[in-house]
């Protein structure tokens, strides 16, 4: 067979790229459970991460360059500058499937190249070579642009903006969609602040001579594969919901529950809500027309096409759809209602690569603590746009909203080991409450996003304002999706997964097919919870301890309105959720 | 009695000139009147309705209505 995965050594000092076979510790591994395995096995925990012993690590998921529907994302691992513990942090666009079809299982960027320099990564097939950068000092659209001009239309883009260069902690790393735009991002966790620091500016996929992963049996795959394309067409947030109306549609859901956080976490609904709605956005695109587009899909592949197009007042391309989370944190959590300057703003984010909702929350923070006028969106953007002049202020957002918390003074700072929530009050919503605090990513949303028992009645209904079932409830969502981010599908997949019985079978089958493995449903429970491990295990080694799964008091201390309720869950039982840890049979042991 | 309803996303195509602000006004309901029979009145068809909240708790299509009650109901709707 001349299709074999290998890795991808790339040595920033020595500037070197060696392709290595597969070692036995990571095959059959994909997505974040390779790059959580790569970082547990080959960084030391306790090391600088803006530093030479940190690691950068790019891995598609399992069924990347297969025929499988919304396989081709793109796992990014490391120690996370960020929250000192160990980060996964994944992307739509075009690279991932790329990679894949090269036959690269990881990239593994190590070292880093002597201060000042800039490097790019030219791959292709069976090539690999670092090259002196050619975009340096440039945000993600005009390197894009100019990369694109040498390199051509067929690649893929995979870069850090002006934030990545001078690593600030809330850095993204962009991935370009079908259309050449770097829109989709490794958002969280400072990813890109590591991949500035190595002194890599941008990699350039070149698919070409590049072939679909073989399979063991491809009749097998290929009719597991119209299973799971048939689960989420018949699925209507799948099908439908999320084409038409972007994530965005929570908005109105989230408010009528008291949910949606508005002005830094002190109340639960914004009264504006509507003007950032997807139901807006979907009317405004269409009033709008010209370069707009409702249901637009950002990876090849993808069957579920969130990712509109939202115009400007002319027709013109204006930015993506806001995501629900990026809506809301520049919007209701900062008091801002106008739908285009929340586009503004997404823009912005994607062109400094920084993550919309550490800074979107940093901004709410800011205006807490007297930094920023409340409510002004004017003067938010223009704190936004010295992220790329490299101001004080700028460099102190494009940190994050732990950074901008200390600097301003604030006392209630949304954040779970140094990264901030994201747009579900934890009082109102209980069960992803439960997911922030105790998620080794630091408050994260997609860990285990409980929101759809708990908000969409989706894979059954759990109270959101009661304990009853949360924990479990959590643990379960936090197992499935370490699962799913390894097998590099889009995490909108799980509404499917969740509420179709023959989705979760359609997946092991097409594993089972590739792989020509005999994998079980109960499998995959299985290596959901040892990525977990491998996680928290990484943490503990880095000093993150039981005692960091917390929300700050605040959550405790004040009910929220409108159903006034707290967040009271006892440390006891937040210390339940990884209930097959020894540490916490230890301490349940200790109790009785 | 009087309720204020609101819809979400594609429930409102059923009802012509819904204005989203400030939602849907009711009056002269009947007392005792269930959500599915308002629904039913307003020719939204019951099993386009995934998700019931009454003054935003989640609630059930057969649960009775109060007067001054907030409804709100949607499609099956998702994001992340």
């Amino acid at each position: 067979m001349s299709f074999e995965f290998r890795i991808l050594r790339v040595d920033m000092a020595a500037r070197t790229c060696t392709f290595e076979p597969v070692p036995q510790e990571y095959t059959g591994l994909g997505g974040r459970a390779l790059t959580s395995t790569i970082v547990a096995r080959e960084v030391d925990p306790t090391c600088t991460p803006l530093g030479p012993h940190n690691k950068l690590v790019f891995a598609p998921g399992l069924l990347g360059a297969t025929n499988s529907p919304n396989s081709n994302r793109l796992s990014v691992g490391c120690k996370s500058p960020l929250t000192g513990g160990i980060k996964e942090s994944n992307a739509g666009g075009q690279p991932g499937g790329h990679l894949a079809k090269l036959g690269i299982l990881a990239i593994i960027v190590e070292n880093m190249a002597p201060e000042g320099e800039w490097w790019q990564l030219e791959l292709g097939k069976d090539k690999a070579c670092l090259v002196p950068s050619t975009v340096t000092g440039l945000n993600n659209f005009d390197a894009v642009a100019k990369l694109v001009e040498h390199y051509g239309d067929k690649c893929s883009y995979i870069t850090v903006g002006r934030a990545g260069e001078v690593k600030l902690t809330a850095a993204s790393i962009a991935c370009t969609d079908r259309e050449l735009r770097p829109m989709r991002h490794a958002g969280r966790g400072g990813v890109g602040a590591v991949m500035g620091a190595k002194g890599l500016k941008a990699i350039i996929v070149n698919p070409e001579g590049g072939e679909a992963a073989p399979l063991v049996d491809a009749d097998a795959f290929r009719s597991a594969s119209k299973r799971f394309a048939k689960a989420l067409a018949e699925h209507p947030i799948t099908s439908k919901g999320l084409a038409q109306y972007g994530t965005a549609v929570l908005v109105n859901i989230l408010q009528e529950a008291g949910g949606l956080p508005t002005k830094n976490f002190t109340v639960g609904q914004f009264a504006e809500h509507e003007n950032l709605s997807g139901e807006t956005l979907n009317k405004l695109t269409k009033e709008r027309g010209g370069e707009g587009k409702v249901a637009h899909g950002c990876m090849s592949g993808c069957v579920i096409r969130c990712s509109g197009i939202l115009p400007d007042k002319k027709g013109k391309f204006q930015s993506k759809w806001p995501e629900y989370e990026t809506l809301w944190c520049f919007g209701p959590h900062s008091g801002i209602s106008d739908l285009d300057k929340v586009s503004r703003f997404d823009y912005m984010c994607d062109d400094f690569g920084v993550d919309t909702i550490d800074v979107g929350v940093a901004v709410g923070v800011a205006m807490a603590g007297g930094g920023i006028p409340y409510g002004d969106a004017d003067a938010a953007l223009a704190a936004v746009a010295q992220i790329s002049e490299g101001t004080p202020l700028g460099r102190v957002l494009g940190c994050g909203t732990a950074t901008t918390g200390r600097v301003f003074g604030v006392r209630r700072v949304p954040c779970v080991k140094g990264q901030s929530l994201p747009a579900y009050d934890p009082r109102a919503v209980k069960g992803v409450g439960v997911t922030y605090a105790t998620t080794p990513m630091g408050a994260d949303h997609t860990a285990g996003y409980a929101v759809t028992a708990n908000i969409l009645a989706c894979g059954g209904k759990v109270d959101p304002l009661k304990k009853e079932g949360q924990i479990e409830l959590s643990r379960n969502l936090q197992v499935a999706t370490a699962s799913v981010d390894s097998v590099g599908l889009c995490l909108f997949t799980a509404f499917a997964i969740l509420d179709v019985p023959d989705a979760l079978p359609a997946i092991v089958d097409m594993l089972n097919a590739k792989f020509g493995w005999k994998m079980t449903g109960d499998d995959v429970v299985t290596l959901g919870q040892r990525i977990l491990t491998t996680e928290i295990d990484f943490n503990r080694k880095a000093g993150i301890g039981i005692g960091q799964d917390r929300l700050p008091d605040f959550f405790t201390d004040e009910p929220v309105a409108p159903h006034n309720t707290n967040f009271d869950f006892t440390n006891e039982e937040l210390a339940t959720v990884f209930n097959w840890r020894d540490e916490v049979k230890e301490l349940e042991k200790n109790r009785k | 009695m009087h309720l204020l309803v609101k819809l979400s996303t594609t429930l409102r195509d059923h009802v012509p000139d819904y204005q989203p602000n400030p939602g849907l006004e009711l009056s002269d309901i009947p007392e005792e009147s269930t959500v599915a029979q308002v629904a039913a009145g307003l020719n939204i068809p019951a099993e386009e309705i995934k998700i019931v909240m009454i003054n935003g708790r989640q609630c059930a299509l057969e649960d009775v209505l109060r007067d001054g009650d907030r409804l709100a109901l949607f499609p099956a709707v998702g994001g992340g």
